[in-house]
């Protein structure tokens, strides 16, 4: 965190200050490591094994805060009878279609409650349906198709939809409730587990098991933060559920102090999956329809609508996004123009797109501020495909890689592509900086923050907003008079933004209209007050609220020594100006406090309402003992002690009966590159992980010789991601000139690499070249009877720029997380002295190695694992 | 100048007689650094702004002189980074004034082996005829097995983490329209 957030980092020594302990868990030892208590050096990809078996030293030594995880969280559910667990199954839970490698999650679900609703019973008969569950006539559709298209992302604003909040056993007894299924999954998750598989010595793990327990429960709580360390696996998303249910079961959620904190890795990355840039999801988390199951604006709101929790009201999100989207065109009589919608039908992600391109079924490409040919998991596809383009727009504020690829790119080198045979056109189109437009980003914590425009950009260089309203209006009087009926989406389009002197639209105009509007068309104030009968327009009802009033919130700036340490008007935070999410957690079932100490938000029984520091995360006068009208939907089904209000059962989830693609709970698997086998389960890989079959994609066979070294990639302080940002600016090319690669002294002495010196880094996919750094910052990793060696790779480094050098993540395979589609860093890889071949030389190299390694051209994702 | 004069600006001896003892502040300063002053001073504006490298969110403050940023500082009224910046958001002005900045478009025909010049308008209009064309050349109401997409999978897009909500909604309408739904951004790299 020091390395890559070090400004958010202060907060973390602040917390030293007044006497916490930080523990840095990570590979390498960095900035953070060396002003923390205590460094866990952990075999990179290894997290959940080490996660897991904190939540077994929690469960069998009842740590857990019991109070709070029978009242909030659904430990107390009791489970289908016929699901089976991979202690079972080998590795496998029930459901698992090998054909597919793909789970039905139909034995995960609750078990009923006494007395089901009507609608309950028929949500739960349609589950049940093997029409719907397998798509009837249509193979592959239906839920199990649906998890196959990232819809598990599209609950980033909630969990997945269940029929009912299901059969409870309180007393935690039962041996079908989460409990004891969480209590079994996790048992042979031990210390010396740990160490197998995490090289992390059994003493380690029980001073950081002592320390987060020691600081959990009423009086204190504990933290974590992450960052795509996590997330950058094949069972990314699983990594982070473990430290979910630890959190959830230590009561860290929803209240201060405590929390999973994302440190995401750019300015507005959070705001771009809000409002997002992203195939499967629409704004504010609504999903993108899909062919098999959503063909009319019923169909499409139909999970979720009518069901508990604030997520109930999907309804009016939806008419409200179509009306922004359609404005006078959708009425009620079209359905709102649901049909312009364009639905998905499985993986659209940015990999399958790149190999789409390699195959020549796509062929026109925009790329607005990123740079594949660096930034993404092996660039050789990223090039191939943009070799095969028709046309290529590349919005940057410099030339970079990804741009530039057809001259220089490593392909060109090795003659596997020559310039004059790439057929792509292409436009560079200068963009505007971030002081040269006016706009929000939204940060980490959820916190939009707007800029004001200082100058104007320079020459060509125009902002995206200036870009796209331009491109649409183009496109818009190039189709005007069309009678096609393809193109009234793009005629009926509410595309009338005001603009200045110059011609450029109003950045604010664009934020009210994602606020929204209500019938006499002022700024609405909250999403509780849009409508599902047209009245009301909303862009993204997660920030409604970001303009009410009139007033663009997110200009706030209030300086915190004028404020308490929320900080209440500083920016603006979704939802509803909420800077703790879950808060209603912060207080006991009885809406107390749960102590003086950590109190936040809690119950005033005199004045009926939930009051606090924050905006209580709660229905504001919905009293703790409030139980739910039977029958009741939406918010209104929401008990006075359910504080997980976008949950349908209103409990954080330790189990999770629907929504994760591979399996209900965590469970360790190894890297799809992996020198040693997985000792938990006969499993070696994740079953449902996504591969991605070209011949540019070879993945290296697990446990081999010729490939017997981890390697992962990170970052550094002075650089930034791919690179366009930092090494053109002569500061930061002074601060870190050249790329390096990070090795043990016990690795150097093994292959012979001298400090300062070359060394070569092969992968079946290519090999590059990289400095030396012998450094005890990478630990040698003793792995039961077997030493594994770790070769750290900062990634920043490109072709162009002041500072040049090979790129990393040429070296990286892409194989996916089946619920999120992100490629695991992690992969095996030889390392040897000296500078890699040049030119056509380099080609046979790498072939050379595949040779050697028995990588199977013809099946080129076949690890030898399954 | 007389020699009291002198030996009075002697730093050593304000160190000792003056108000300054650590000889840090006003003790050290010559007759021409006591006059030097930021240039942040001398700015004609000062603009709000937040970082554009990381997900942090530190505030800056953009110093605006005769139409040129001359200097971007931490803001220390930001309850999240209370003043401070990173060797990154310390640099941030160089993304602004960098020589090596692209400002004009540039042009690569298939085939071509060279950049050319290209006017934006000229630009603008070429890229609104290729979307038109891929669109509609790779346009689909049905799948395979018959099910309406109405869509077109011949388009795609990169990039939306380092732009503004506003960018990313008009990004996100715009595609939507058109039927594109390859859209993506870093959150998946």
């Amino acid at each position: 965190m020091a390395e890559a957030h070090p400004v958010g980092f202060q907060w973390v020594m602040e917390a030293k200050r007044r006497g916490a302990k930080i523990i840095h868990v990570d590979p390498r030892f960095t900035r953070t490591s060396a002003v923390a208590d205590l460094h866990v050096p952990i075999r990179a990809g290894s997290d959940i094994a080490f996660l897991g078996a904190l939540v077994n030293h929690v469960l069998s030594n009842d740590l857990d805060f019991r109070e709070y995880v029978v009242a909030y969280t659904n430990a107390a559910n009791v489970i289908d009878e016929d699901f089976r667990d991979t202690e079972d199954l080998d590795g496998l839970f029930s459901g698992f279609d090998p054909e597919a490698a793909q789970y039905d999650p139909v034995t995960w679900r609750y078990q009923p409650p006494e007395n089901p609703t009507e609608d309950q019973q028929r949500r739960e008969a349609d589950l049940e349906s093997d029409e719907v569950r397998t798509g009837g006539q249509y193979p592959g559709a239906g839920h199990k198709e649906s998890h196959q298209a990232a819809r598990s992302e599209s609950h980033g604003s909630g969990g997945a939809p269940v029929s009912w909040k299901g059969r409870r056993d309180e007393t935690l007894q039962d041996p079908h409730c989460v409990f004891q299924i969480l209590k079994r999954h996790f048992a042979r998750y031990t210390p010396e587990m740990v160490q197998e598989v995490c090289g992390i010595e059994p003493e380690q793990f029980r001073e950081v098991a002592d320390a987060l327990t020691a600081n959990s429960g009423r009086e204190r709580t504990t933290a974590f933060c992450y960052a795509v360390g996590w997330t950058h696996h094949s069972v990314g998303a699983q990594m982070i559920r473990t430290a979910s249910i630890l959190q959830t079961l230590l009561g860290n959620i929803g209240r201060p102090g405590g929390g999973i904190l994302a440190l995401r890795g750019h300015a507005s990355i959070q705001g771009s999956t809000d409002i997002p840039t992203l195939f499967n999801i629409l704004p504010g988390y609504l999903p993108m329809p899909h062919a098999a199951q959503h063909q009319s604006l019923d169909e499409w709101v139909s999970a979720d609508e009518g069901k508990a929790g604030f997520w109930g009201n999907v309804r009016s999100y939806s008419v409200s996004l179509l009306k922004s989207y359609w404005g006078e065109a959708a009425t009620a009589d079209n359905d709102f123009c649901f049909d312009y919608l364009p639905r998905i039908t499985g993986d659209h992600s940015t990999y399958n797109t790149v190999k789409r391109m390699i195959d020549g079924t796509t062929k026109g490409y925009f790329l607005v501020g990123e740079n594949p040919a660096v930034g993404s998991a092996n660039g050789k596809m990223q090039r191939l495909g943009m070799a095969n383009l028709d046309w290529l727009v590349v919005r940057d504020l410099q030339m970079i890689e990804s741009a530039t690829f057809w001259q220089d790119g490593p392909e060109i080198e090795t003659g596997e592509l020559v310039t004059e045979d790439i057929g792509t056109e292409i436009f560079f189109l200068p963009a505007a900086s971030h002081v040269e437009k006016a706009g929000s980003f939204t940060q980490t914590q959820r916190m939009l923050q707007w800029r004001d425009k200082a100058v104007d950009p320079p020459g060509d260089a125009r902002s995206e907003l200036d870009f796209y309203f331009e491109l649409g209006n183009r496109i818009r009087e190039k189709l005007a008079g069309s009678t096609d009926e393809m193109d009234r989406p793009i005629l009926d389009l509410a595309w009338d933004y005001p603009v200045d002197e110059k011609g450029e639209p109003d950045g604010q105009a664009v934020l009210r209209e994602i606020n929204g509007t209500g019938p006499d068309g002022r700024a609405l104030s909250a999403y509780t007050e849009l409508k599902a009968d047209g009245s009301t327009a909303c862009g993204c009802w997660i920030y409604c609220g970001v303009y009410a009033e009139e007033t663009n919130q997110a200009r706030r700036r209030k300086p915190h020594w004028e404020q308490d340490q929320v900080a209440a008007e500083w920016g603006w935070v979704w939802p509803a100006n909420r800077r703790i999410l879950y808060n209603r957690a912060s207080a006991a079932p009885d809406g107390t406090p749960w102590s003086e100490r950590k109190r936040y938000v809690w119950w005033d029984a005199e004045k009926g309402r939930w009051t606090g520091a924050d905006v209580p995360d709660f229905i504001v006068d919905r009293a703790p003992d409030h139980v739910p009208e039977e029958g009741a939907t939406g918010p209104d089904a929401i008990g006075g002690q359910d504080p997980f209000v976008m949950q349908t059962d209103g409990k954080a989830w330790l189990f999770a009966p629907l929504g994760l693609a591979d399996g209900p709970m965590p469970t360790h698997y190894e890297p799809p590159e992996s020198p040693v086998r997985n000792p938990l389960y006969g499993r070696q890989n994740n079953p449902s992980r996504r591969k991605l079959s070209d011949a540019s994609n070879p993945i290296n066979p697990s446990y081999s010789d010729v490939f017997p070294y981890v390697f992962t990639t990170y970052r550094l302080t002075e650089h930034h991601t791919a690179g366009a940002m930092s090494r053109t600016l002569p500061y930061l090319t002074e601060l870190q000139p050249e790329p390096f690669c990070e090795v043990s002294p016990r690795l150097a002495a093994e292959r012979g690499l001298e400090h300062l010196g070359w060394a070569t880094i092969v992968t079946a996919r290519t090999a590059i070249e990289a400095r030396v750094l012998v450094t005890d910052r990478l630990r040698s990793l003793r792995l039961g009877d077997q030493v594994v060696e770790q070769v750290g790779l900062p990634y920043h480094w490109g072709r162009n720029g002041i500072t040049q050098g090979d790129s990393p993540n040429d070296l990286v395979n892409v194989t996916m997380d089946p619920n999120v589609y992100i490629q695991d860093k992690v992969g095996t890889c030889d390392i040897r002295p000296g500078r890699r071949p040049r030119g056509p030389d380099l080609t046979a190299y790498v072939e050379d190695y595949r040779r050697r390694a028995d990588v199977d051209m013809d099946d080129p994702t076949n690890g030898r694992t399954d | 100048m007389g020699a009291k004069t002198f030996i009075g600006q002697w730093p050593l001896l304000r160190q000792v007689t003056g108000a300054d003892r650590l000889g840090r502040g006003k003790a050290a300063m010559s007759s021409r650094s006591e006059h030097l002053e930021p240039r942040t001073v001398e700015a004609d504006e000062v603009v709000d702004s937040v970082c554009p490298f990381c997900a942090v969110g530190c505030a800056q403050k953009v110093f605006v002189k005769d139409g040129k940023v001359t200097q971007i500082e931490g803001n220390p009224a930001s309850p999240i980074s209370r003043g401070r910046l990173c060797p990154k958001g310390s640099a941030s002005k160089q993304l602004v004034t960098s020589p090596s900045r692209v400002t004009k478009v540039r042009y690569r025909r298939p085939h071509g082996t060279e950049w050319e010049d290209l006017d934006l308008d000229t630009a603008m209009d070429m890229i609104a005829d290729r979307v038109i064309r891929t669109r509609k050349q790779f346009w689909e109401w049905e799948d395979e097995h018959g099910r309406r997409t109405r869509r077109s999978l011949g388009i795609a897009s990169l990039g939306g983490a380092t732009l503004d909500n506003e960018e990313n909604y008009l990004m996100k309408k715009l595609y939507t329209a058109m039927g594109a739904i390859q859209i993506e951004n870093q959150a998946r790299i």
